[in-house]
Order: structure tokens, then sequence, then C-alpha cells
């Protein structure tokens, strides 16, 4: 049904022909895994059987700098079921992992060693790991393990951290200092303008599958029956840390209860791994919702300054946004909160600085679009702010300072169509209806108010993807990546892509996925891996495409014609444009007497990226009552209106979208991990204190796209799994100040802020 | 977890004198905390004696009393329609609290123990004077937004958790209990302590001592009641401040009124003072608002939860406005 795309979204070529068409494109296909999911036959990283597995406890230290000066791990020993107690006295000798970003392979959360010595670098740091017939077991022994330290002096206060802020060598690749003209002078000189600070606290995950890893050595063969988002970067890295061929390592990883960033290497898989290596005994680790917390990072806190200054006619004459993140000594993880500023509005000047602050605490991480989410609520609050001092509605300011071009890069936008999302949005919303001076609306004591705020993500498309197509005589496909399924329907969508581009019915095609010995895959992360699988797919399928013609050979109805001119239709192969030039898939291969053909490839680099400056954009809209007795906040509607290319699955989007704006609705108004800055330890360690939204805080969330599909894509589609958080907690914070007529600038808005 | 035996009482008798003479007994409802606790090594029991299976009946008595089983689920008792008509408050206090499913399991008797939500309680590395006697407190100067501003101690800050037992504050409830030199019955405000210098000590149980139910005196049957909770989300959070209320107005006056606080102390917190400076008034905003200045003046906040304070006044007068039918 449709043509060839091969790599043609390049800067040199024309778009994936599949961006245009409908069919399978789009359809609200239900996710294939859901029935086995909810048989409960779905099986997760912790429920893999195996004979002999023992089970892990962990004991975590209690102190943030410092060395154990003793550990006794005779009372654990000595418990019936007791198999060992690993420490950094018999643990094996491990490389400290690659850190993330290192090199293309490298999964790394820090490069601290892993057990290596008596070091303790954060509070919470794994000091030993008992393995134990069972999970009780382990647990009760990991509680008798006595440890004393030598405490150092550690720095666990964000003030003093700050006081040596320094911008890192690099945000994700991009300059951490960004000035085009000399916005503070802009800024000073202005009539109009804002400057303000605001914060954001630390924040978790908190997937519903809690971190876990079944693992067994055969000989110098590894097995991890992992929970990742990363499984051809782990089985990389894990190798490197056990100087291990890659090969010697699969990682699998079929479905995940959740990532959002968290799924990612951690001490928790290396160091099961070592223990089952000491045991020589497979090892299953779950951690506790307690060990999620001191073991794997989360989003850090930052305090960032928007300072705007506007020219008389509603422009932006100056747009600073400069601000501090707390981070480690050995992660790169700076919370790239600049990033929205960099591509949102044009300016004539810009000043976009990101510092960091050391901090000795457990490495902080990727969480629900990082960076963008907590960038867009300071910048868009402040866009509100200052729209409110102009006396100008802010949707109709915004569209006022709509850049024609990326405003720091200056390349072209692959496409960009924001200001149709806020038109769609602000009609179905009932924007008008707004009032703009705050408090005028109220019901009772509570006093009702709308806010809206713009939502932004970039697209990417990591390189090292590629993927397997085997086409089988009775007119079935098989497609293959090692990728992965967090429960956002990655193979239900692949399915589908993959059934349209070869012209095949969805129940013809299956979608493997979660396992290293698959062709490898990129990280799922910076809502990557729906481009980075179609790309890799594409390429497969030229690569089929060139089989199947040469399979056909002189005898098909086929012969004479190049990749350029066929296209997958109808089982089998076509003429673009010429009805009459066609062959089925089994009449090619019965032909050539072959069961199958299987072909593989790579994705090309990304270098649309390169070219052109691509970005999925959002308008958000909110309306909160706020009772005026407690200072209670409830959402009581959300509308997202979405630019995000061209939508694949309108049922999996529409939740991905909803879910993105649930966890939005946390950051805004419940979710901060407390850090007590006297230890550096977290002492809301628990689903019950840590608060994300429950039912009761989730009103009724509409969510609307433009379709457009972007030309310089895979399938025209850009990747929708972060944006749906991004502009959230500022369109609540925005609503919230309509309401009451209160600026909370500081996150999460909880009611004392309100009293 | 540390390890235990699990005994199944067949009857009161049975379950006191075993806990009389069993190593580091600890009876157990629906476990819904304690099992908690356990998975935390906060509590280490070495015998667990299941209390379940004891009464939990409840009881509607003519004079309008009711009695309840110490071993009736939470659920059991909301849904009650006697305690619905003559209690509502106590429904009201009960569905604010936990979630369904802790509801169904959870028992009157766990819920009158159920123990603090302070953070440094719940974390065995940190200092608490309530888990480990002597060891100095961590919140006082921590995480204590969510701590008592009422009745509090140098040596503890934390608050009683539960929803059900403000209600039951308000209510006059009477707690009955048996243990090994008998039984006994205590006036609900004697129940719980205050932390003084003894914040391990948190009832007035004794060694062994079983509740066995709880009862409703027929005084406030009948009572227009509700009960407010403010909290940090729409549901399944504990109280920042929580207030039962019940009231009667004759001739425009309030003949009676009943007030109690959760979540600002040690213990539920009966409002005594701001219901003598009601007593008899007109009913009316400003006499609500200054019942509740008059109740907070003994407040002292913590260096994260000042706001307490006011919001505390804040609720007890939109609660009381809106039980009275005046505009808050
Ligand atoms: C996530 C979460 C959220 C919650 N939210 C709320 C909330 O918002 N509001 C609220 O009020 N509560 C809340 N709760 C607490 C819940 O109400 C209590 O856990 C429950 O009431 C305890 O009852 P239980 O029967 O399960 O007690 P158990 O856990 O079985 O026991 C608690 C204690 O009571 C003792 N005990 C039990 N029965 C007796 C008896 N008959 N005599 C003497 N001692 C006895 C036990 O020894 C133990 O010390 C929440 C709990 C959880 C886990």
């Amino acid at each position: 049904m449709s043509a060839l795309a091969q790599t043609s979204w390049r800067p040199d070529g024309a778009s994936d022909p599949l961006a245009t068409r409908h069919g399978l494109i789009g359809a609200p296909v239900s996710r294939i895994d859901g029935p086995l999911k909810v048989a409960g036959q779905a099986r997760f990283a912790a429920e893999v059987s195996m004979p002999g597995l023992l089970h892990a406890g962990f004991v975590y230290s209690s102190v943030a700098r410092g060395r154990i000066k003793a550990i006794d791990t005779a009372a654990a020993e000595a418990l019936p079921g007791v198999a060992l107690v690993m420490t950094h006295r018999n643990a094996p000798r491990m490389k400290p992992p690659a850190l993330f970003g290192t090199t293309p392979e490298a999964a790394g959360a820090s490069d601290l060693p892993i057990m290596q010595d008596a070091e303790i670098h954060w509070n919470g740091q794994t000091v030993a790991v008992v393995l134990a017939e069972t999970r009780e077991q382990a647990e009760e022994a990991a509680a008798l393990v006595a440890v004393e330290y030598e405490s150092l002096p550690a720095v666990t206060a964000f003030a003093a951290a700050k006081a040596h802020a320094h911008p890192p060598e690099s945000v994700l690749g991009e300059p951490a200092v960004l000035e085009i003209g000399d916005a503070e002078a802009a800024l000073a000189a202005a009539a109009v303008k804002v400057d303000l600070t605001f914060t954001t606290p630390r924040q978790n995950h908190n997937a519903i599958e809690l971190h876990a890893a079944t693992i067994a050595w055969e000989g110098d063969r590894l097995t991890i029956h992992d929970a990742s988002q990363l499984v051809t970067m782990t089985a990389a890295t894990i190798a490197q840390v056990f100087d291990l061929d890659p090969k010697q390592v699969r990682v699998l990883s079929p479905y995940v209860g959740g990532g959002f960033g968290g799924k990612c290497l951690w001490d928790h898989q290396i160091l099961g791994a070592a223990a089952a290596r000491l045991a020589g005994r497979p090892v299953r680790v779950v951690l506790s919702r307690e060990g999620v917390f001191r073991l794997v990072g989360g989003r850090t806190q930052t305090e960032q300054r928007v300072a705007l200054a506007a020219t008389a006619d509603g422009k932006l004459d100056a747009l600073i946004h400069t601000g501090v993140a707390a981070m480690t000594a050995h992660n790169a993880c700076p919370e790239q909160f600049t990033f929205p500023a960099r591509h949102l509005y044009a300016a004539r000047t810009f000043k976009l600085v990101q510092q960091v602050a050391e901090m000795d605490m457990l490495a902080n991480t990727f969480m629900r679009a990082p960076g963008e989410s907590i960038g867009t609520f300071a910048l868009e609050c402040a866009i509100d702010e200052l729209a409110e001092k102009l006396g100008a509605d802010p949707v109709a300011f915004r569209r006022g300072i709509e850049p024609e071009k990326d405003p720091t890069s200056s390349h072209e936008f692959s496409t960009r169509h924001l200001n149709e999302a806020y038109a769609a949005g602000a009609e179905r919303f009932g924007w008008a209806k707004r009032s703009a001076t705050p408090r005028a609306r109220r019901d009772g004591e509570w006093l009702i108010g709308m806010g809206c705020a713009t939502g932004t993500y970039p697209y990417y498309r990591m390189p090292g993807g590629a993927a397997r197509i085997t086409l089988t005589a009775d007119g079935r496909a098989r497609v293959a990546a090692a990728a992965h399924e967090m429960g956002m329907g990655t193979a239900t969508v692949q399915s589908q892509v993959a059934a349209e581009r070869l012209g095949l019915p969805l129940d013809r095609v299956s979608f493997a996925l979660g396992d290293t010995e698959l062709p490898p895959s990129p990280v799922a992360g910076g809502s990557n891996q729906t481009a980075a699988i179609g790309a890799a797919v594409i390429a497969a399928h030229t690569e089929l495409v060139k089989a199947l013609l040469k399979l056909a050979g002189n005898a098909s109805p086929l012969a004479g014609l190049s990749t350029d001119e066929v296209e997958g239709r109808d089982a089998g192969l076509g003429k673009r444009g010429d009805a009459a030039r066609f062959e089925s898939y089994a009449s090619i291969l019965r032909r050539a007497g072959r069961d199958e053909v299987t072909v593989q490839a790579e994705a090309p680099m990304p270098l649309e990226l390169q070219k052109w400056s691509m970005h999925s954009t959002a308008a958000q809209f909110c309306e909160v009552r706020v009772s005026e007795s407690t200072g209670e906040v409830r959402v009581a509607r959300f509308l997202g209106s979405f630019d995000c290319g061209r939508i694949l699955n309108a049922k999996t989007a529409r939740s991905q979208f909803r879910g993105g704006i649930v966890m939005g609705l946390g950051l805004a108004l419940t979710e901060e991990t407390l850090f007590d800055e006297r230890s550096g330890r977290i002492v809301n360690a628990t689903m019950a204190e840590y608060h994300v939204p429950v039912h009761l805080d989730v009103p009724e969330i509409e969510v609307i796209w433009t379709d457009i599909p972007d030309p310089r894509t895979p399938m025209g589609a850009r990747g929708i799994g972060e944006i749906g958080i991004t502009g959230v907690g500022a369109a609540v914070a925005n609503a919230v100040y309509n309401a009451t007529g209160k600026r909370i600038r500081d996150l999460p808005i909880t009611l004392d802020k309100l009293l | 977890m540390q390890r235990f035996e699990y005994h199944r009482a067949a009857d009161t008798a049975a379950a006191i004198a075993l806990a009389a003479r069993a190593p580091e007994p600890h009876y157990l409802g629906g476990g819904t905390n304690l099992v908690d606790l356990m998975r935390e090594n906060i509590e280490r029991p070495r015998t667990i004696i299941d209390v379940t299976a004891l009464s939990s009946a409840i009881e509607a008595r003519p004079d309008g009393g009711i009695l309840i089983g110490a071993g009736a689920k939470n659920t059991a008792v909301a849904e009650h329609r006697a305690i619905r008509e003559r209690f509502p408050m106590l429904a009201r206090a009960i569905l604010a609290g936990a979630s369904a499913q802790i509801r169904n399991m959870a028992t009157v008797g766990g819920n009158l123990l159920q123990r603090t939500r302070c953070y440094y309680f719940y974390d065995d590395a940190a200092h608490c004077n309530k888990r480990k006697p002597g060891t100095g407190c961590d919140a006082v100067e921590g995480f204590n937004r969510i701590h008592a501003i009422l009745g509090a101690s140098p040596s503890c800050v934390a608050t009683h958790p539960s929803d059900m037992c403000v209600a039951l504050a308000a209510l006059d409830a009477i707690v009955h209990v048996e243990g090994p030199g008998g039984r006994r019955s205590l006036p609900f405000g004697a129940f719980h302590r205050l932390p003084g210098d003894r914040p391990d000590l948190e009832t007035a149980l004794g060694p062994a001592e079983l509740i066995t139910a709880v009862e409703l005196p027929a005084g406030a049957a009948g009572l227009r009641s509700t009960y407010r909770k403010v909290r940090d989300r729409a549901s399944y959070a504990f109280a920042l401040v929580s207030v039962a209320a019940a009231l009667r107005i004759e001739d425009g006056k309030l003949a009676e009124v009943r007030l109690a606080l959760g979540g600002v102390a040690h213990k539920p917190w009966r409002a005594a003072t701001a219901e003598a400076a009601l007593r008899g008034k007109p009913a009316g905003a400003d006499a609500f608002r200054a019942a509740a200045e008059a109740e907070l003046a003994a407040a002292r906040p913590l260096s994260g939860n000042a706001f307490k304070i006011e919001l505390a006044k804040r609720t007890i007068a939109a609660t009381l406005s809106e039980l009275a039918g005046a505009r808050p």
C-alpha cells in the first residue's frame, strides 16, 4: 500500500510516505499485550523462576559520606536460610561502570565503584547484600548486619553546594551557557519586565513495578531478566564492569511496569550479578520501595531565575533563564531546564545559563521529561506574569512572540504548529470565559481560575538502532528489535506501522522486543523510541524489498523494477501507480523455493537533527478550584492540545498524553522527595508519604492533537512519551493565580503556600 | 521483618493469657499498620496474637448508644445504618481515612492503636525518642510540616494519625479493655497520652491489656455533626488538620457543641476551650472564629508547621459555619 520510505526523511530526501497514509496509521488499536497483562500472564523480571534461586536483601548506609569502620555480618550469616553476606570485603572485583554519555553504550548512572572499598558516597548506598533461600530470610538477615561508620564532612545542604555552583562541561551535548546580545542590559532598560525566582524540589519516579532483576551465570555467560528501558546498553556496561565480551551478557526485559527514566542501570543489577557469581547460584533482586528511593536516583532540585523584558509592542527584548541544579561529582545529569527557552520564543537577546552544584547524594537522573517539565514551569509562569503586566491575554501574547525560526540555533523548524494547537485548545476549553482579573469566579468557598502554558519536548532519534524482518511464505512478518515495552504500547504501534509498510493485515505481523539477542536498540528515553525503531524498520524494509526483488527474478511481474518503484500492498509487492504489476510475498517466496526471508539493517545516523530544529509543542489548559478556607487546590478540568507530528495510534497516544498530564499534576501539586539536609537522607521513602496523585486528584482530561506530519521524521511522528508532563506545572500555577491572586513559584503548590 | 510465632486467639481470655506469658507479644488486628511496621523493622514482635476472631459485633442500643466490638472492620462501622444515622461524623471520619482496601481490613481496636506517621519514627536510621527512648528527636529541627502544634514536648512532636479517633474523641466514646487484672472502661480522652518525656508510652493500656469494644454513649446521638479533613491530596493522605464537630442550636443559640481536632497533637484533640467559649452563644461566623482563636492560643509552631495554626482556625470556623448553616 505504500512506497518505500528508504531514508528519505533525511536532509536530502522526501518524507516517509507513511506520514500521510491512513489505514492502520493512527488507528486506535488496543494494546496487544493487554489481554496477557489482564490475565496475569505477562512475565515481569521479578517473576522469572529458576532452580536454586537465592533472594537478595540489601543493607543501606545511614551516613552521607564516610568510611565503613567495621561491619559485623555474623548474626546475619547465622540465620537459617542465609547463603552468604556480600560486603566490600568479599565482593568480586569489578570495574566502575562507564558513565552514561561517555560512550554510546555506557549506561552507568554514576561512575563510582560499586562495593569495592569502604567508602560511603551517599546516605543509602548499599553496604551489604544478603543472599538467602527466601526473600523474608534475606530481609530479616539484612536487618542484623551491624555497621560502624567513620563519618566525613559531607555537602548535604543545597545552599552550601550552591555557593560553589559552576556550569557543567555540557548539558547533554549543548553548551551550558548561551548568550545572544546583552540580555541583562536589555532587561535593565526595559519598562515592562519580570525577574523571578522559582524553586523545584526533588522527585522520584515511583513506577508501580519495583526495580527487579533475576540473574544467572553459566560459566562466563550472564543472563539478566531485568526491568529495563535500555537493554542493549545495560548488557554492554555490565560486560564492561565484569570484564566480559558484550556477547556474553544477555539482558531480557519483555515487560516493564513503568520506567519514566528510572528503569536504567543502577547498583542493584550489578550487585545482584556479583552476588550470584559469589554464591554460584542464580539470584533474584527485588528492591523494596524504600530500596528504590535509596538506590535509584530521581529528579534533582533546582533554583531557577527567569527574567523577561518586553518591548512596547509586546515582543520580547530579553529572555533570561538561568539556574542551578544539584548534582554529584560522579554523574552528568544537569537537568536541562533551560532547554525550553532555547527554542520556544522569539527574543532579541538571550541569556541562558545552567549551573550544577555538587552534593554528597545519590546520583540524580532522568525523570519524566527531565529539564523540560520543570523548565517550562519557570518559563511559562514568567510568561504569564509578563503577559499580565502588559495587559495581554497570555495566549495572544504567546502568539505575538512565536518565532519563525529556532531563536537560538537559527535552524528552520521541521514543523511547528503551536499556534494551531493553542487555537484549537482555547476554543475547546472555553478559554474565552476566563476572567483576566484574578478572584473573579467563585462557588461558595471555592475560588475558580483558569490557566494555560506551553509544553515542549525535543524530537530525538538516538543512533545505534537496528531491526530485523522475517517474512514467511504464509504471508506473515516477524519484526524484531531489542527495544522496550514499558507500558506505552511499543509492540502494538510498531506492529501497526510494520503492517502498513508491508501491506499486511495487522494480525499477520508480530513485533518481538525486550531481548539483547535481537538487533540492538538505543535507550527508550527522550521519547525517541518510536522514531528510533521506526527508522531501523524502514532500513530493514528497504533491505527486504531488495531481497524480494532479487528472489522474484525475471519470471515475476516485478521484473526489472527498482526498490524505488515498488511498494508493499495487499500482502505483496507492487509497482507504484500500477495495479497490474504485482506479486504476493507468498508467490515470490514459493517460486524461489524459500520458506522465509530474513533481513536486518541499521537505522541511519540522525542527520535530520543537524539541519532542522525539531520539537513537539503543546498548549496546556487547566481549571482549578481553590478553597478560600483551607488553601486546598483541586484541578477541575484539564485539556492538552498537542502538536507532535503524526499520531500513530489514537488510543495509546491518548493514554500516553493523559499519563503525562497526571504526572504533571503530581509535579504541580503533590510530589516532593524530602531530603533531610542534615543527614542527606530521604525521609519519605514510602508511597504513603510521597504523594503521587490519586484518582480523586485527577479530573476529566481532554486530549486533542493537530496530527500534522513532520516530513523530517519516520512516519511523520515525533515521539509523545514525555511532552504530556511539560507545561502542566505552569498551567496549574497560572490557574491558581487566576483563582486566588497568589503567585506560587515554589513547587509543589501545597495548601500552606496559599493560606 | 523478624520471624515470629503466629497464634489465632479463640477467645478474649486465651488472648490475654497468651499475651501475658509469651515473649514480646503483640495483638494483631487487620495488620494494616503493624505489619508495615514489622516490615520496616520498627516493630519486632516475637509473638503475634491475632484477635480478629473476637467480637466484631455492632450493637445499636435502644437508648441511642452503640457498642462496637474491637474486631469490627472500619468499613463495617462506617456503613452501619445506626452509626450513619446517629453519629454521622463517625462514618464520615472513617471514610475520610486511608483507602477502601485498607478500611476493609482495618479494625476498630487497631485504628485506636495505630502509630504516628512521623518520618523519623519510621526510619531506623533516625533519632526518635518514641522508637528508642532517650535517643533524641530528629523531627524537632527536621521535616515537621505534618507534626504537632498542640500538646507536644521537646522529646516528641509526633501526631496521632487516626481520623476515626477524632470523631470518637468528640463523641465521648468509652474504651472497654480487658487484661490480666480484669476489665475496665476508659473515657476516650484518657485513653491516648500526650508525649511528655515518655513518648514511647502512647496510651493508658497496661501490659497484655486488650481492647474489647468501643462504646458510643447516647449523649451525642442525633446531633447535627460532620467531619472535615484537610490534606495534601484529595484522598489517601493523612490529615494536616481535621475537625469533628457536632452542634445543637436552640433559639439561635448553641445549646450543645462538640469539637475535636486531628493532625494537631499526639492524641486526638478535644477542643474543650473552644466548646466552652461557644456554649450558650449565638451561632455565627464571628463566634466560631473567636472560639477557634481561643483553642489555638496554646498552639506552638515548629519550624515547618506554623501554617497549621491558621489552618486549624479556619477549618474549625468553616466546619462549624457549615453545620450551623451560616455563611463562612
Ligand atoms: C497507606 C495508609 C494510609 C492510611 N491512611 C489513613 C488515614 O488517612 N486516616 C486514618 O485514620 N488511618 C489511615 N491509615 C491507618 C489505618 O487506619 C490503620 O492502619 C488501621 O486502622 C489499623 O487497624 P488494623 O486493624 O489494621 O491494626 P493492626 O495493624 O493490626 O494493629 C495496629 C496496632 O493495634 C494493636 N491492636 C489491634 N487490635 C487490638 C486490640 N483489640 N486490642 C489491643 N491492641 C490491638 C496492634 O497490636 C498494633 O499495635 C492508613 C494506613 C495506611 C497503610
